[in-house]
């Protein structure tokens, strides 16, 4: 079944046109793939998909997306509510300047929830669910800023989980981190998918290959080639996909 | 033969641009502190207890600065009490809110400009909008200098809440925050700094400012509290000291204000900068 399902979607900044005519089903439980060159639509796409697209002056988006079924743009949906159920980690690791414990809470305590025996529970959860809770534990109450920058993007993630989402979208979420902190986020994504479905774009194509079910391949605001990742790396059936993948362009 | 003589004169021009900065820098710093030393040597000597703690009686023909003393703080504080919320609620408003950004920038012109504007013209204002319907007070003088430092506090309040990174407006908005939480959480203490920066630079300005007062708190000495004070005409420690120089020739009582203004100029200045190391500290964390 598709968790997310966009029909001719087409997105302006302005007078851009920074995506044409995307069509695609985002397939539920299982990690999905961005890549293509750099500016070629993938981190707009992926906002798009939890409207904070919304916050861009002067965006027009047209064409049908729906999450579960409903249209994501319609009156009755509630866009705090949106990114709650599609959570989002950033390219470069934000968290708060707060404490650890304070930044896997926001979101918790955003939606009303006070409960201290409660909200102790979902911070817990959240950590190790982002396979950090090892690691600060015993520092729960010290600032984020302290962190390293692998340590700050497991921390994002945990933030992410703890509004318990069903979609989590991450743009480029190890482009800023050493190979280590890479492949421990990598590691941890592939479990992630048994709870959640993953949208994540990447500039790596062996990380594609590595974490990915499914890969969407964007060229110039164009969603070229979808497909399981296997197919789409070993027959890619359009000779722009064939030479991105093999490094002749990007 | 060109080459040698060319940079022989350049080197002598070099020397003579060094001395001048040098006799600048020295002039400059001569200055300051003659006029320091001068205002201190001059004050210092006249400020008593008993300067400090009574009134003003024709009776003894005595001279205390207590109700200016007590007049500054009032108008110190009713100033920022009704400042602040104004200054800082139309920042947030214009960075988080406002959408027209050609309208924000008019305003942002405006606001500079304003603050460029002489005192005196504010006392001017402030007397035809103020004293002439609640009458001279510390009041209207308050309200004056409310117009006067709303600029202050809306710049430094605007320039520090563009401070707070972008990336944690979205981290917010990503966990489903609404815009008001996203302010109230993550951007607010973001710009507190700029906050109380902005009140220090205020404080500074009210306890400096006289032409302003003078059209409209007047000029009275009597020891009220807060509530009767605000009510009454009353002289701040600024005014106080244009009064007793100008029209009553009490010099050494005037030497004594000025010099427990320098003094308080110095400590806010101080207060500043001991702040913005305060928070660049926390912001390099
Ligand atoms: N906020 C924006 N305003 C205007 N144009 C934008 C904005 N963000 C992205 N773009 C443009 O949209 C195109 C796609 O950008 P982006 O989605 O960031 O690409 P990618 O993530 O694939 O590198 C680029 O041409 C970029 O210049
Ligand atoms: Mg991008």
């Amino acid at each position: 079944m598709s968790m997310i399902s966009v029909k001719d979607m087409c997105l302006w900044y302005g007078e851009h046109q920074a995506l044409k005519n995307v069509d695609i089903e985002i397939p539920e439980n299982s990690i999905t793939a961005l890549i293509g060159p750099s500016g070629c639509g993938k981190s707009t796409f992926l906002k798009t998909l939890n409207r904070m697209n919304d916050l861009i002056p002067g965006v027009k988006i047209t064409g049908d997306i729906r999450y579960e079924g409903t249209d994501i743009f319609s009156k009755e949906v509630d866009v705090n509510n949106l990114r709650k159920e599609i959570g989002m980690v950033f390219q470069k690791p934000n968290p708060f300047p707060m404490s650890i414990y304070d930044n896997v809470a926001y979101g918790p305590r955003t939606h009303g929830i006070t409960n201290r025996v409660q909200l102790d529970e979902i911070v817990e959860r959240a950590l190790r669910d982002a396979a950090i809770w090892d690691e600060v534990k015993d520092r729960l109450k010290k600032n984020a800023l302290g962190m390293s920058g692998g340590q700050q993007q497991r921390l994002c993630i945990a933030r992410a989980l703890a509004v318990q989402p069903k979609i989590l979208l991450m743009d480029e979420p190890t482009s800023a981190l050493d190979p280590i902190s890479t492949s421990r986020i990598e590691e941890l994504v592939t479990e992630l998918k048994e709870k959640y479905t993953i949208v994540m774009v990447t500039h790596n194509m062996q990380q594609a290959v590595r974490v990915s079910d499914y890969t969407a391949f964007f060229l110039l605001g164009e969603l070229v080639a979808f497909g399981k990742t296997d197919d789409i790396f070993s027959q890619p059936k359009d000779q722009r996909t064939e030479d991105y993948i093999t490094g002749r362009f990007g | 033969m060109l080459k040698q003589s060319l940079s022989k004169k350049r080197k002598g021009y070099e020397v003579l641009m060094k001395a001048m900065m040098l006799l600048s820098v020295g002039l400059t710093a001569a200055l300051v502190l003659f006029l320091l030393a001068y205002v201190l040597v001059q004050g210092v000597p006249n400020i008593t207890w008993e300067l400090l703690s009574t009134k003003p009686s024709y009776l003894t023909e005595r001279i205390g600065i207590l109700p200016d003393i007590l007049n500054t703080v009032y108008i110190v504080l009713a100033t920022l009490l009704i400042v602040l919320p104004l200054g800082v609620g139309a920042a947030i408003y214009l960075t988080e809110y406002a959408s027209n950004q050609k309208v924000v920038g008019i305003i942002e012109y405006a606001a500079e400009t304003l603050s460029g504007i002489p005192s005196i013209i504010y006392g001017l204002v402030g007397m035809l909008l103020f004293s002439n319907s609640m009458g001279t007070c510390l009041m209207a003088g308050a309200l004056t200098l409310v117009i006067m430092n709303l600029p202050t506090i809306m710049r430094t309040t605007q320039e520090s809440l563009k401070t707070v990174p972008q990336s944690y407006r979205e981290g917010a908005f990503g966990l489903g925050a609404g815009k008001w939480r996203v302010v109230r959480t993550v951007v607010l203490p973001g710009c507190v700094d700029g906050v109380i920066t902005g009140c220090i630079l205020s404080v500074g300005r009210i306890i400096g400012e006289s032409a302003a007062l003078l059209f409209t708190a007047g000029f009275a000495h009597a020891v009220n509290g807060i509530i009767d004070g605000l009510a009454a005409p009353g002289a701040t420690l600024t005014v106080a000291l244009y009064v007793y120089a100008k029209e009553q020739g009490e010099f050494g009582v005037a030497f004594a204000i000025a010099a427990i203004l320098m003094v308080l100029t110095v400590l806010i200045n101080f207060a500043a900068t001991l702040v913005q190391k305060h928070f660049a500290k926390r912001r390099s964390l």
